[in-house]
C-alpha cells in the first residue's frame, strides 16, 4: 500500500455485536461500500451485513491438495520405477496401492499449508502497521470486547463532516477520525 | 436419577438442563480476556511454576545424559536384542503419538461436530499434541542406531543416488508423522494469531508488545479476515481429522503387515486409533485438572468438560475393549496354532503380568466406573483415573511389542526382554521434557483461546432488536 496522508476513515464504536450488525446493515443499505467491521471474535452476521459472503480460501486449499497429491504420487512412481528400481518380494515396480499412503499424507500437508498461508495472504497479513492502530480506542477494544464499524475515506460517498453526521445517526458509543 | 440428585444448588449447574455449564455464570468478554491474558502478561511468575518447570527441566537433563551416552556407545546400552528388537523406543513412540492424538481430536473433530465445550480445552490439548509429537518423533530417530544418518529416510537427492523404498510402512510413517507434526504446529499457531493480537494490545511491557505484535502478524479483527480465518480453521480441522486417523493407522501398519502372530491382524488400525484417543483424553485430564486448580480457571474449564471427556473415554475405552476381545477371538477362530499359542503366552507366559496390568488399568477400572456421573464429575477421581489409563495404555504398547516378539515360531529363537536403566532414563526423561515444554507454553502463550471463549458467552448472541445487553 502506498504511503497516504490525511484521513483513513471514520471509526464508530459499539458495545454489543447486535448494535454493530444493525449499524452495518443500515450503512450498506444507505449505499456505503468501502467499510469494514472489527470484532474481537468472528461475527458472521457482520460480514453478511457488509456484503462479504464468500472467500477464496477453499479454492486455494483444493489447488494445494491436488498439487500435493500429484507431486508425491508422481515422485514415488519416478523413484520406484525409474530412478532406483528395487525388487521387493517380487512386487511390481509400479506398486501404486503402496504409493497411496505417502501421496495421501502430502495431499493433506499441501492442503493444510495452502489453507493457512492462503488465508494469511488473502488477508494481507503479516502487516504489522495499520492506520486503525492510531485510533485511541481501537486497541483496547477491538481485540477485547468492543465492536467497530469503519467507513473508509476511499468510499465515493465519503465526506468527513457528512460521514460523521451519518454515523451519529447509527447511535454508536463514540466516533473517531482515523489518520493514516 | 443421577441428574436430579446432582447438587442443584451448585451455581455451576444450569437449572434449565441439569447439566454443568460449559462456562461458569457471570462472565463477560472483558472478564475472560483479562483472566486469560493476565496469566501470560503478569510480571509475577508464580512460585509453583518455577517449581514444576525446575522439576521438568531437571528430569529432562536425565534424557540429555542418556542420549549423549547413547550417541557415544550405541543402542547396545538398551535392552533390545534378538528376538525383541523393538523395545522401549517403539513402545514410547506409539504411546507419545497416541497421547498427541486427543489434542487433534479435540481441536479438529469436535470442531467439525460443533461441540462448543471443546473451546476451553482445545488450545492446551493442541499444545499437548505438539509436545507429545516432539517426544514421540525422537524415538524412531534414536532407534535407527545411527541418528546422524536419519536423513536417509527422507527422499533427498544426495550423491549416492539411493532413494527410499516407498512400499515399506516404516517409510509411510516418516510422511505420516512429519505431516502430522507440521499440520499440528500450523493449526496451533493459526489458532493463536487473534489471541496474540489481544496480548499485544493488553501488554504493558515493550518487549511483550513487540513479541506478541510480531507473532500476531498485525491481526486487527476485521470481519473479512475473520471469515477467511474461520474458513481456514474449518478446512484445517477437516484436513486434520483424516490426518489424525491416518497417522495412527499407518503406525499400526508397522505391526499389522508383519506375519508375526500377534501383529498379523486387521483390527489394528481402528483399535490403535481408538486407543490413541483414549490415552490422549487421559493425558488432557492429567494436565487440565491441576492447571484449572492452579490458575483458578474453574469457570472456564468446568465439571462439564471433565464429564464430557469421561464420556469420550468411556466410548473409546469400549472400542479398545472390543479390540482386545477380537484379538482373543481371532486367536481361537483362526485355528492357527501360532496365534493361539501367542495369546496363551501373552496372558499366562512369563510376561503375562503385563497383560493383566493392561486389563486392570484399561478395562477393569475405567470401564466400570466411568458410567457413574458422580465419579465422572469428581475431580480427584478423574485425576486418579487419568493416571491409571495412561499407565494402562503404556502397557498396551508394551504387550503388543514385547509379548508378540519374544516367543515367535521357533522355540530355539525364543528370548526375553529386560529394559536397562538407559531405557528407563530416556522414557522418564521425555516425561520431563514434556513437562518443561508444557510449563513454558502455559507461561508464555494463551492456554485458553480467548476469541473462541468469547463466542460462547451469552453476550455474543445477535438479537434483531435493540436493548441487547451482555448478561446471563
Amino acid at each position: 500500500m502506498p504511503a497516504r496522508e490525511g484521513t483513513y476513515g471514520l471509526l464508530a464504536e459499539f458495545d454489543t455485536p447486535s448494535d454493530l450488525v444493525r449499524a452495518a446493515q443500515q450503512a450498506r443499505k444507505d449505499g456505503w461500500r468501502r467499510m469494514d467491521c472489527y470484532t474481537p471474535y468472528p461475527v458472521e452476521e457482520a460480514a453478511e451485513a457488509i456484503g462479504f459472503h464468500r472467500n477464496k480460501v477453499p479454492l486455494i486449499t483444493l489447488v494445494g491438495a491436488l498439487m500435493g497429491l500429484t507431486a508425491m504420487f508422481l515422485f514415488e512412481t519416478w523413484v520406484s520405477v525409474l530412478a532406483y528400481p528395487l525388487n521387493i518380494g517380487g512386487r511390481p515396480l509400479y506398486s501404486w496401492p503402496a504409493f497411496i499412503v505417502p501421496a495421501y499424507e502430502w495431499t493433506i500437508l499441501f492442503a493444510g499449508l495452502s489453507a493457512a498461508f492462503g488465508m494469511l495472504a488473502l488477508n494481507g497479513l503479516p502487516s504489522l502497521y495499520h492506520p486503525l492502530f492510531n485510533a485511541p480506542n481501537f486497541r483496547d477494544g477491538a481485540t477485547t470486547d468492543k465492536f467497530f464499524l469503519c467507513l473508509e475515506a476511499l468510499d465515493p460517498k465519503f465526506d468527513l463532516v457528512e460521514g460523521k453526521k451519518y454515523l451519529q445517526s447509527l447511535q454508536p458509543v463514540s466516533i473517531v477520525e482515523v489518520e493514516y | 436419577m443421577a441428574t436430579s440428585e446432582l447438587k442443584t444448588k451448585d451455581p455451576g449447574v444450569d437449572p434449565a438442563t441439569g447439566e454443568y455449564r460449559v462456562i461458569g455464570p457471570g462472565q463477560t468478554f472483558r472478564s475472560v480476556t483479562v483472566k486469560i491474558s493476565r496469566i501470560v502478561l503478569t510480571p509475577h511468575t508464580p512460585l509453583g511454576w518455577f517449581l514444576l518447570f525446575g522439576v521438568g527441566g531437571a528430569v529432562a537433563t536425565v534424557l540429555l545424559t542418556a542420549l549423549i551416552w547413547l550417541f557415544l556407545v550405541g543402542v547396545g546400552i538398551w535392552g533390545i536384542t534378538q528376538p525383541v528388537a523393538w523395545g522401549f523406543a517403539i513402545i514410547n513412540f506409539v504411546w507419545w503419538i497416541g497421547i498427541g492424538h486427543a489434542g487433534t481430536l479435540i481441536s479438529a473433530i469436535l470442531l467439525l461436530f460443533k461441540q462448543g465445550w471443546r473451546n476451553s480445552i482445545n488450545r492446551f490439548a493442541e499444545a499437548m499434541t505438539i509436545f507429545a509429537v516432539v517426544c514421540a518423533g525422537m524415538f524412531p530417530l534414536i532407534h535407527v542406531g545411527r541418528p546422524w544418518l536419519a536423513y536417509w529416510m527422507l527422499p533427498l537427492p544426495f550423491t549416492m543416488n539411493v532413494w527410499p523404498q516407498f512400499r515399506s510402512p516404516l517409510m509411510w510413517d516418516v510422511f505420516a508423522v512429519s505431516t502430522y507434526a507440521t499440520i499440528s504446529v500450523v493449526f496451533w499457531y493459526i489458532g493463536m494469531v487473534p489471541d496474540f493480537g489481544t496480548l499485544r494490545d493488553r501488554a504493558d511491557s515493550k518487549l511483550a508488545q513487540y513479541t506478541y505484535g510480531l507473532l500476531s502478524m498485525g491481526w486487527r479483527g476485521s470481519v473479512r479476515h475473520w471469515m477467511r480465518y474461520e474458513t481456514a480453521s474449518l478446512l484445517l480441522a477437516g484436513l486434520a481429522t483424516p490426518l489424525v486417523l491416518s497417522v495412527h493407522t499407518v503406525i499400526s501398519f508397522d505391526f499389522a503387515v508383519a506375519v508375526l502372530p500377534g501383529w498379523h491382524t486387521t483390527i489394528f488400525p481402528p483399535y490403535f486409533v481408538a486407543g490413541a484417543i483414549y490415552s490422549g483424553f487421559a493425558m488432557v485430564l492429567t494436565l487440565a485438572i491441576p492447571l484449572r486448580k492452579f490458575y483458578h480457571l474453574e469457570q472456564l474449564v468446568t465439571e462439564r468438560h471433565i464429564d464430557n471427556m469421561g464420556k469420550v473415554m468411556l466410548a473409546t475405552g469400549f472400542i479398545v475393549a472390543y479390540g482386545y476381545g477380537m484379538e482373543v477371538f481371532m486367536a481361537w477362530y483362526s485355528a492357527s496354532h501360532w496365534e493361539a499359542f501367542m495369546m496363551w503366552n501373552r496372558m499366562f507366559g512369563p510376561m503375562g503380568w503385563s497383560y493383566w496390568v493392561l486389563v486392570t488399568c484399561n478395562l477393569a477400572i475405567p470401564l466400570t466406573t466411568l458410567w457413574s456421573r458422580k465419579l465422572r464429575t469428581s475431580i480427584p477421581y478423574m485425576f486418579f483415573l487419568s493416571i491409571v489409563v495412561n499407565t494402562g495404555m503404556w502397557f498396551e504398547r508394551f504387550v503388543i511389542v514385547v509379548t508378540s516378539l519374544y516367543r515367535d515360531f521357533l522355540p530355539s529363537s525364543w528370548g526375553t526382554y529386560r529394559a536397562t536403566k538407559w531405557d528407563y532414563m530416556i522414557y522418564v526423561g521425555t516425561l520431563g521434557l514434556f513437562t518443561a515444554l508444557f510449563m513454558l507454553f502455559v507461561r508464555f502463550l494463551p492456554m485458553i483461546p480467548m476469541s473462541e471463549i468469547r463466542m460462547m458467552l451469552p453476550g455474543a448472541k445477535i438479537t434483531p432488536k435493540a436493548t441487547a445487553k451482555a448478561g446471563d
